[in-house]
C-alpha cells in the first residue's frame, strides 16, 4: 500500500469529537517538517485549524502559516467562482451576484453540486501539482461518503454538459489509490469503533477511494503488565492500604482510585481495539496516538501529536 | 456496578432537577455535538420518566449503538413506536410506573410517508417518488435527515399518544441546522427562484435558449439534470401550501411552551464550545433551554488536594515508600516501587484532565434552569439497567 506521505490528497474523517481536525492538522504539519509542501484545507470552516495552530482565520485564498504548509478553508461558493473563472470565461463572472443565488438555490436543491465543489477543488490543486500533498480536514463520518462519493453520483445525474466532463478527471484522482487515500480518525470507544466499522464499509462499496489509514487517536497508556497488577491487588485491600496511608502520612485512597479507574478504562478500550482490528481488513493499517495528558490545546499538542504521528508512519 | 468514581460525589446538580422539567413538559429535544453521548443521555432519561414519572414516555432515537438499540427491542423496525416489553425492566429489578416506547428514525421512509400525506393523487406520489432528485434529497441530502425528525416529532405528537416524547436529534453540520430546518424548508418551496427556474419547462412559449442565465445553467449541468430539478419542483408545487404550512406549525411547536431541550456535551474543549453555542442559539431563539448535561465527568476525588501530595510523594519517592510497607506487603521489593511509582504519575496525568474540566465547567457561559454533571462510566452502557443506572445519575439521586 502507498504510504500516507507519498500520497497527493489524503482525507481525514472521523465521528464528532475524536480529534479529526487534530489529526489532520498534525499530519499536515509532519509532512511539512519532512519538507513536503502541505495544503491543509479545513472544510467545516469552524476556524478549530486555525486555533491550532495559533494562526490568524484561514479563508477560501490559501495562505502560508509555517515554512511549507499553507492553510485554507472551503468555501463553495468562491470555489465556485473560481471554476467558473478557469472554465467558462464568461462575463456573467463579472455579475456573479444572481449566479450566486441561484447556485445557492441549485446547490440546496440538487444534493452533490457543493460537495462537487468542494472536491473539485480539491482534485483541482492536485491536478495542478501546486503542492506535493493536500491534506483534507474532512466532513465528520456522517457526510465523507457523500462527499467522495459526489463526483461519481453526479457522473450518474448528469448525462451531458460541462459537468459531466469536469467529473471523469477527478473520478480519476479519487479512484487512484497511488495519488489518493482516506484516513479514518477514531478513539477507543464503542461509538467511534462502531461508526468506523461501519463506515469502512460503506467507504468500500459506495465509493472509489481507498481506505488509506485508520488512525486511533486517546489510546490510554497500560499502567502496569499482569504482575504488577497482582502487586496492586494486594495493595488495595485494606491492611496494605492502612500501610500505604501511614507511611504517605496522608490519605493514598483517591490515588488508589484513580490507579483502578485507569485500569479499567484502559481495559474496556483495549477490548473496542481488538473489536476495531478485527472488524478490519488486515490490510489497512491502524496508527496509534496516546491519550495527551495536557491543559490546552495549541500548537504544542499538534507538535506532540505529530511527532506521534511520525513513530507511528516509521520516521 | 458498571460504573465508577465516588457515586454522589461528582454527580452536581443546581437549582431545578432535570426530573422537573420531565415531568412538566410534553416534548424534550436532546441535542448538542456528536460524540458525548446524547443518544444514551435521551435514552436515559425517557427510561427514568416511565420508571419514576409514569404514563406513556417516547423515545425516538436517530443512530443508536447496535446493543442499546438491542436493548431496546429496536432492531431493524424502522419508523414503527415499539413498548419496550415490562420483562425487561423486570430484569433491571424494576416496577416502571409507566411505559417506554422506542421509535428510530429512518429518514427515507419519513419522507416517503411525508409525501403520500401531502401528495394530491396518486400519481403524483408515484412520479415524485420515482424522480431521481427526490430520492437523492431523501436519500442523501444532509439537511433532509434535520427536517424529518422534527417533522416526524410533529406528527407523534399530534396523534397525543404519548405523555412525553424524547427526542434525539441527527448529528448535524452545524448544531443549528435542524432548528433552522422548517423555516428553511419553507422558504426553499416558497422561493422566486425557484419559480424562475422552472418557468422554462412550464412554458414552452419561453425560448429559454436565449436567456444568459438558463444558457449558463445549461451548460454547467445540462438539460436532463435541469429537467430532473424541473420536474420535481413543478410536482412538488402541488403539495407546496400543505407543505410549508406543515413546517411552519413544526416551526411553532418546537417554540410551544410545551417544549423544551437539553444540551448535552462532555467537558472536552471543542465539544462544549459547540454546545454553548447551541445554548446561546437556543435562547437567542426564545426557545426552552431545559438543562445542559455533563457527560463523561471525571471523579471528584481526582482533584483532591491531599490525593495530589500523596500522588507526587509516591512518583518521587517510591523506593522509600516501598521500603516502608515492606512489613505489610510481601514479595519483590522492585516490583511494589514500580507499581507505586506508576499509580502516582498516573494520579498526577488524571488530574491535570480532571482540573482542566472544572475549569470548563466553571466558566460556562450560558447558565441553563438545570445543569447536571454525569460521571465517568467506564464501561458502555447496553442494556436497560445500565441506562437506569445513567438515568439515576441524571436524576441527581
Amino acid at each position: 500500500m502507498t504510504g500516507l506521505l507519498d500520497r497527493r490528497l489524503v482525507f481525514v474523517t472521523g465521528k464528532g469529537g475524536v480529534g479529526k481536525t487534530t489529526v489532520a492538522t498534525a499530519l499536515a504539519l509532519f509532512a511539512s517538517e519532512r519538507g513536503r509542501r502541505t495544503l491543509l484545507c479545513e472544510v467545516d470552516a469552524k476556524g478549530d485549524v486555525a486555533s491550532y495552530l495559533e494562526t490568524g482565520p484561514t479563508a477560501f485564498a490559501e495562505r502560508q502559516v509555517l515554512p511549507d504548509l499553507f492553510a485554507m478553508s472551503m468555501d463553495t461558493e468562491a470555489s465556485l467562482r473560481e471554476y467558473l473563472k478557469l472554465n467558462l470565461r464568461i462575463p456573467v463572472v463579472g455579475r456573479i451576484g444572481p449566479l450566486a443565488r441561484a447556485f445557492d438555490f441549485v446547490a440546496t436543491a440538487a444534493p452533490g453540486v457543493r460537495e462537487i465543489l468542494t472536491v473539485g477543488k480539491l482534485c483541482y490543486e492536485v491536478r495542478e501539482r501546486h503542492y506535493d500533498l493536500v491534506v483534507v480536514d474532512a466532513p465528520a463520518t456522517g457526510h465523507i461518503v457523500g462527499q467522495l462519493a459526489a463526483p461519481q453520483a453526479i457522473n450518474e445525474l448528469v448525462k451531458v454538459g460541462l459537468i459531466r466532463s469536469q467529473t471523469d478527471w477527478m473520478v480519476e484522482i479519487l479512484a487512484d489509490p497511488a495519488r489518493t487515500g482516506l484516513v479514518i480518525v477514531t478513539t477507543p470507544e464503542e461509538m467511534p469503533v462502531n461508526e468506523t466499522m461501519e463506515l469502512a464499509g460503506r467507504v468500500e462499496r459506495e465509493t472509489n477511494v481507498e481506505l488509506a489509514s485508520v488512525v486511533v487517536n486517546r489510546v490510554l497508556p497500560e499502567l502496569f503488565g499482569r504482575s504488577e497488577e497482582e502487586v496492586f491487588d494486594a495493595l488495595c485491600r485494606p491492611e496494605p492500604a492502612r500501610a500505604l496511608d501511614t507511611a504517605v502520612e496522608g490519605d493514598a485512597g483517591p490515588v488508589l482510585a484513580a490507579a483502578r479507574l485507569a485500569v479499567t478504562l484502559r481495559r474496556t478500550r483495549a477490548g473496542h481495539l481488538e473489536r476495531l482490528r478485527a472488524g478490519l481488513d488486515r490490510s489497512v493499517p491502524m496508527l496509534y496516538l496516546p491519550y495527551l495528558f495536557t491543559r490546552f490545546h495549541g500548537l504544542r499538542t499538534i507538535r506532540q501529536v505529530a511527532r506521534s504521528l511520525g513513530e507511528e508512519l516509521g520516521f | 456496578m458498571p460504573h465508577s468514581g465516588a457515586p454522589g460525589r461528582s454527580a452536581v446538580s443546581s437549582g431545578a432537577s432535570l426530573q422537573g422539567l420531565m415531568a412538566s413538559r410534553e416534548i424534550v429535544v436532546a441535542c448538542g455535538p456528536g460524540g458525548v453521548g446524547k443518544t444514551t443521555t435521551a435514552a436515559a432519561a425517557a427510561a427514568m420518566a416511565a420508571v419514576r414519572i409514569g404514563g406513556k414516555v417516547l423515545v425516538v432515537t436517530v443512530d443508536p449503538a447496535r446493543r442499546l438499540a438491542d436493548a431496546l427491542g429496536l432492531e431493524g423496525i424502522g419508523n414503527i413506536e415499539r413498548q419496550v416489553p415490562p420483562e425487561a425492566f423486570a430484569a433491571a429489578g424494576v416496577k416502571p410506573a409507566g411505559e417506554l416506547w422506542a421509535a428510530m428514525l429512518d429518514t427515507k421512509e419519513s419522507w416517503d410517508a411525508l409525501i403520500a400525506t401531502h401528495a394530491p393523487d396518486a400519481r403524483t406520489r408515484d412520479e415524485i417518488l420515482a424522480n431521481p432528485l427526490y430520492r437523492n434529497i431523501s436519500g442523501r441530502f444532509v439537511q433532509s435527515h434535520d427536517y424529518i425528525a422534527m417533522e416526524r416529532l410533529f406528527e407523534i405528537h399530534a396523534t397525543g399518544n404519548y405523555d412525553l416524547i424524547v427526542v434525539d436529534t441527527p448529528p448535524t453540520r452545524n448544531a443549528l441546522d435542524f432548528l433552522d430546518a422548517p423555516e428553511r424548508m419553507a422558504d426553499f418551496f416558497s422561493s422566486r427562484l425557484l419559480r424562475w427556474l422552472i418557468v422554462p419547462y412550464r412554458s414552452k412559449l419561453v425560448n429559454f435558449a436565449s436567456k444568459p442565465f438558463y444558457q449558463v445553467a445549461d451548460r454547467i449541468l445540462g438539460t436532463q439534470f435541469l429537467e430532473d430539478i424541473a420536474q420535481f419542483f413543478i410536482l412538488f408545487q402541488t403539495m407546496y401550501d400543505g407543505f410549508v404550512e406543515r413546517a411552519r406549525s413544526v416551526q411553532r411547536l418546537l417554540a410551544e411552551r410545551c417544549t423544551s431541550f437539553i444540551v448535552v456535551s462532555t467537558l472536552e474543549a471543542v465539544p462544549l464550545r459547540e454546545a454553548e453555542f447551541f445554548a446561546e442559539a437556543l435562547t437567542d431563539r426564545k426557545l426552552h433551554l431545559g438543562a445542559i448535561v455533563l457527560n463523561k465527568v471525571l471523579p471528584a476525588y481526582l482533584r483532591d488536594p491531599g490525593g495530589a501530595a500523596v500522588a507526587e510523594r509516591l512518583r518521587d519517592h517510591s523506593g522509600e515508600v516501598a521500603g516502608l510497607l515492606s512489613g505489610a506487603m510481601e514479595g519483590d521489593e522492585q516490583q511494589l516501587q514500580r507499581v507505586l511509582a506508576e499509580i502516582g504519575q498516573s494520579y498526577v496525568d488524571y488530574r491535570v484532565v480532571a482540573e482542566r474540566e472544572a475549569e470548563q465547567q466553571a466558566e460556562l457561559g450560558t447558565v441553563p434552569e438545570a445543569l447536571v454533571s454525569v460521571p465517568f462510566f467506564d464501561t458502555d452502557i447496553y442494556d436497560l439497567t445500565g441506562l437506569l443506572l445513567l438515568g439515576s445519575r441524571l436524576w441527581g439521586d
